[in-house]
């Protein structure tokens, strides 16, 4: 119990200021806050604000008009129904923190205990949560009313302990999904104690869904609360707005506003609560959702004043895509100036790309080689054209194959000519081969259902394929990894099989993404085998982003270099890896650790040599 | 407790270290994470562990700093087997045995600032909070970070410069061993330089030992003085550095040196060819023992 009070009361200190600050700017968090608080300087300041006792009865002036003396009237045995009103306000609040307060107290350390240790605890207490769960929850306050009394308090704690389930469940998946995150483990080797890890560490991951949950729960406790005692089942001693309730309906033909005053109450305490816990919620998810949604204004508002001088582009781009520049048709894809960029909040694009050229050939195997956020990833995507919604193409154009997927002045990847060439003739290699496998299919499904829809073949021609092209890329059981599911192969395998669907449709372009990043290195060394037989075998051309040296040595025979978005320098292999010109691929290949004396500085020692 | 001289050379010593994880389920066959663990680690000295995944090497970090369940053999710092040590006795321990995790997105909380973060280990062992800052502030110095660091939250900063504040968290309380678990492969090539800039220089300034966890065999050739070899929960081969990532004897460390491409074109094509020659020799070799079998 006092441990619920405490927490109930942290909520200030709890959430960051910038949070109150995102409720209060969101006008259905004032609104809200603003009706709560007018509630709650009613309910503390009731004795003041009520000028009779809420069970004073004045015999002579019963169902009475609002007057001077009686702000709101008198109800049937002539109680000042303003007084009521204010001192029901105290009564209702309270105890619906009363039954909030019991449900955090119980589920909250349960929860927490359950979720961080696990074990037998767990099993015990989910037992416990599922046979409240089934409960009835009506029926068992009725039966405690039953036994009890009509006490609103004893009720609003029965009722607690039937919605503790709900901060046991909450807490408890909170918990488990940060409980082995690395800065627990790094508070345990520190020498934590379990109590101050979870208060320091874990709690702070639950307590901003435990506040929304709160609000919720109060607003579901106070009509809970209210239902029961307009049923009568209340304490006539007591003022609640559901007592006055269920007084004003027995009266509702002679004074229906005995019934509207403690309801507009209800209404409108249940409903701030309701929009408060979403306000919290809006303010807590972290702005994202508000930047996209003003990234969309500024795109629709940048969109109306393009509209004036672009029509006269757009029908040149809509009608025969232009031509490409003669001379070049040869090649497989060429990238000409291309820019790729994403609309900010405040109307600017930032560029990601910039002013890129290159050209990849028939069975020719070019590396773009960069660090993370160089642009290297985001340059193959447009290629695809499978960058994000939100992208824009700024500048320049990409050919494949004599014909233009992004014309000179074109905003955006055509996915009409894209999907064309997409599965047939540009096949995409991913990094993480696990996550780019459907779990639900087996792994035969996956490669032959592209096959038929792409090629149309039939699916008993498709499958003899499928099988021929596992056993291309060095599977040695075929059939069983045909009918596998992807969490059956292992991550090497699930690679092989992502080739192959990649080969499956004899494309002419295979652009691969890290493709050898997430494996080991033996099975590492296995796949760029692979790639450089099929590379051969098929005389494709291969475009492979990676950021490691040692596998565009081993692949490729051109190279690009990118930083920052920007090509900082194009070559033979050869050249690139031997006599780098440009200093940023010569900083590169210097932090490579092959061929370094080892125990040595790498970066200080470089640093010194360009000082002398 | 009584140690010998044997026992006082090493700094950490773990014999015959068994961890085993229990099943899931009722009577489940438990998973036999470790076995047969023999390393030890001198003062000052670097041991490399290099394995591919699933080979147990983070395993045996873990195991070492108490967060895997050893179930046979015993770990030895500085003479007490700390293998069943109590949460107590952790604390004590965490003095001079620390670690950096290998990702530095989700070994610093989110919510605590970066002051609050490395504050944390300075006062479990109860320095008082002026004391602690003025520490926080002479460890950002020490990797490098800026002093307005202090009031900035993790999500501001690069990956590399995270991984800094996860050093600089480990070397709050001037360990004797710090427990590296991979904590470059996350990073950029040139910033994987600088941070292993960054251990070399920490354990020239003090003299602290690391056991590095990695699964890039260059890396562990670069920074450690021995390595050790793990395959399949064991141990396969360990010695000098030198020795163990340039002429390995298991087939198997062979097989992983030979894997690692090299950046030069004609180079890479001489050791993908060695390569497939070892690879064909051991599979001979597997065969003929296969028959004699």
């Amino acid at each position: 119990m006092s441990q619920a009070v405490e927490l109930t009361g942290q909520t200030g200190v709890v959430v960051r200021s910038h949070v109150i600050h995102k409720v209060l700017r969101n006008p259905m968090g004032m609104i809200a806050l603003a009706i709560l608080a007018v509630l709650v300087t009613m309910a503390v300041l009731a004795d003041v604000l009520a000028p009779f006792d809420e069970n004073f009865a004045d015999i002579a002036s019963t169902l009475a008009a609002p007057d001077a003396n009686h702000l709101l009237g008198t109800d049937s045995v002539g109680r000042d129904v303003w007084s009521r009103l204010v001192f029901g306000a105290r009564t209702t609040l309270l105890s619906a923190l009363l039954c909030a307060a019991v449900a955090i107290g119980i589920g909250l350390p349960a929860g927490l205990v359950a979720g961080y240790y696990g074990g037998k605890f767990d099993g015990i207490a989910g037992w416990f949560v599922n046979i409240l769960m089934s409960l009835p929850g009506i029926i068992v306050l009725l039966t405690v009313r039953a036994a009890f009394g009509p006490s609103v308090w004893i009720s609003m704690i029965a009722f607690g302990i039937l919605l503790s389930p709900g901060y046991f469940r909450l807490t408890r998946t909170s918990v488990q999904s940060v409980r082995n995150e690395l800065y627990v483990d790094a508070a345990r080797v520190a020498g934590l104690s379990d109590r101050s890890i979870i208060s320091r560490h874990i709690f702070s991951v639950v307590r901003a869904p435990i506040i929304i949950q709160t609000a919720m729960v109060c607003g579901v406790a106070i009509s809970v609360q209210s239902g029961l005692e307009f049923l009568g089942l209340g304490d006539p001693t007591v003022a609640t707005w559901g007592v006055m309730l269920s007084e004003g309906f027995k009266n509702v033909y002679l004074t229906p506003t005995l019934l509207l005053w403690p309801a507009v109450a209800i209404g409108l305490a249940v409903g701030a609560l309701v929009l408060l816990g979403n306000a919290v919620r809006d303010a807590l998810e972290d702005g994202e959702k508000v930047k996209q949604r003003k990234r969309k204004a500024a795109e629709s508002a940048s969109a109306t004043e393009r509209t004036t001088p672009a029509p006269a582009k757009v029908r040149q781009a809509r009608g025969a895509v232009a031509a490409v520049e003669s001379g070049t048709e040869h090649h497989l894809v060429k990238v000409t100036n291309l820019g790729v960029g994403y609309p900010q909040a405040d109307g600017s694009i930032k560029k990601v790309v910039d002013d890129v050229s290159f050209h990849v050939d028939r069975g020719e195997i070019l590396g773009i080689v960069g660090e993370s956020g160089s642009g290297k990833s985001q340059t193959a995507f447009s290629i695809l054209g499978l960058l994000p919604g939100t992208a824009r193409i700024v500048g320049g154009s990409i050919q494949f194959d004599g014909n233009y997927t992004v014309a000179p002045g074109e905003e955006k990847v055509s996915q009409e000519r894209l999907t064309k060439l997409r599965g047939k003739r540009i096949s995409y290699i991913p990094q993480e081969p696990m996550s780019n496998l459907d779990p639900a299919f087996t792994i035969g499904y996956q490669l032959v259902t592209p096959m038929v829809r792409v090629l149309g073949i039939s699916k008993a021609e498709a499958t003899k394929r499928a099988m021929k092209l596992l056993s291309d890329v060095g599977i040695a059981n075929p059939e069983r990894t045909f009918q596998a599911y992807p969490h059956e192969v292992s991550g090497g395998m699930a690679q092989r099989v992502l080739i192959a669907g990649a080969i499956s449709c004899e494309p002419d372009l295979i652009i691969a993404d890290e493709p050898t990043t997430a494996l080991d290195v033996t099975v590492q060394a296995d796949v760029l085998d692979l790639i450089r037989d099929l590379q051969r075998r098929l005389n494709v051309g291969v475009i492979l982003v990676t950021h490691n040296f040692g596998v565009v040595s081993d692949l490729c025979d051109r190279v690009v270099v990118m930083q920052n978005g920007r090509l900082v320098e194009e070559g033979p292999v050869r050249t690139i890896l031997r006599e780098p010109k440009d200093p940023y691929t010569q900083m590169l290949l210097s932090s490579m650790l092959e061929g370094k004396e080892p125990m040595t500085m790498l970066v200080s020692a470089s640093a010194k040599e360009a000082v002398k | 407790m009584t140690s010998t001289d044997a026992e006082f050379k090493d700094l950490l010593r773990v014999e015959d270290l068994a961890v085993e994880y229990p099943g899931k389920g009722f009577r489940a066959k438990s998973f036999r994470a470790l076995s047969d663990i023999n390393i030890s680690i001198g003062q000052g000295e670097t041991l490399g562990l290099v394995g591919e995944s699933g080979s147990g090497k983070t395993t045996l970090g873990r195991a070492v700093l108490g967060l895997a369940p050893v179930t046979g053999g015993k770990v030895i710092f500085e003479g007490n087997d700390i293998s069943q040590a109590t949460r107590k006795e952790r604390r004590k321990l965490s003095r001079d045995l620390q670690v950096v995790f290998q990702d530095p997105y989700t070994s610093l909380n989110p919510a605590l600032e970066i002051g609050d973060i490395l504050a944390e280990p300075l006062s479990v062992q109860g320095k008082p909070p002026a004391e602690a800052k003025k520490r926080v502030r002479e460890l950002l110095d020490q990797v490098g970070l800026p002093a307005d660091a202090i009031s900035r939250l993790p999500r501001e900063f690069s990956g590399g410069q995270r991984q800094r504040v996860a050093i600089a968290r480990a070397l709050a309380l001037s360990p004797k061993l710090i427990v590296c678990d991979e904590p470059v492969s996350a990073l950029d090539l040139s910033t994987q330089a600088v941070v292993l800039d960054l251990f070399l220089q920490i354990q020239r300034d003090t003299g602290v030992s690391y056991l590095f966890v990695s699964h890039d065999l260059d890396v562990v050739r670069h920074i450690s003085h021995r390595v050790a070899v793990m395959y399949r929960g064991g141990i396969v081969e360990q010695g000098p550095a030198d020795v163990v990532t340039r002429a390995p004897e298991h087939p198997y460390t062979q097989r992983l040196l030979l894997a690692s491409p090299v950046p030069d074109p004609d180079r890479q094509e001489q050791r993908r060819a060695d390569r497939h020659r070892l690879l064909e020799q051991q599979r001979q070799q597997n065969e003929q023992a296969a028959v004699l079998a």
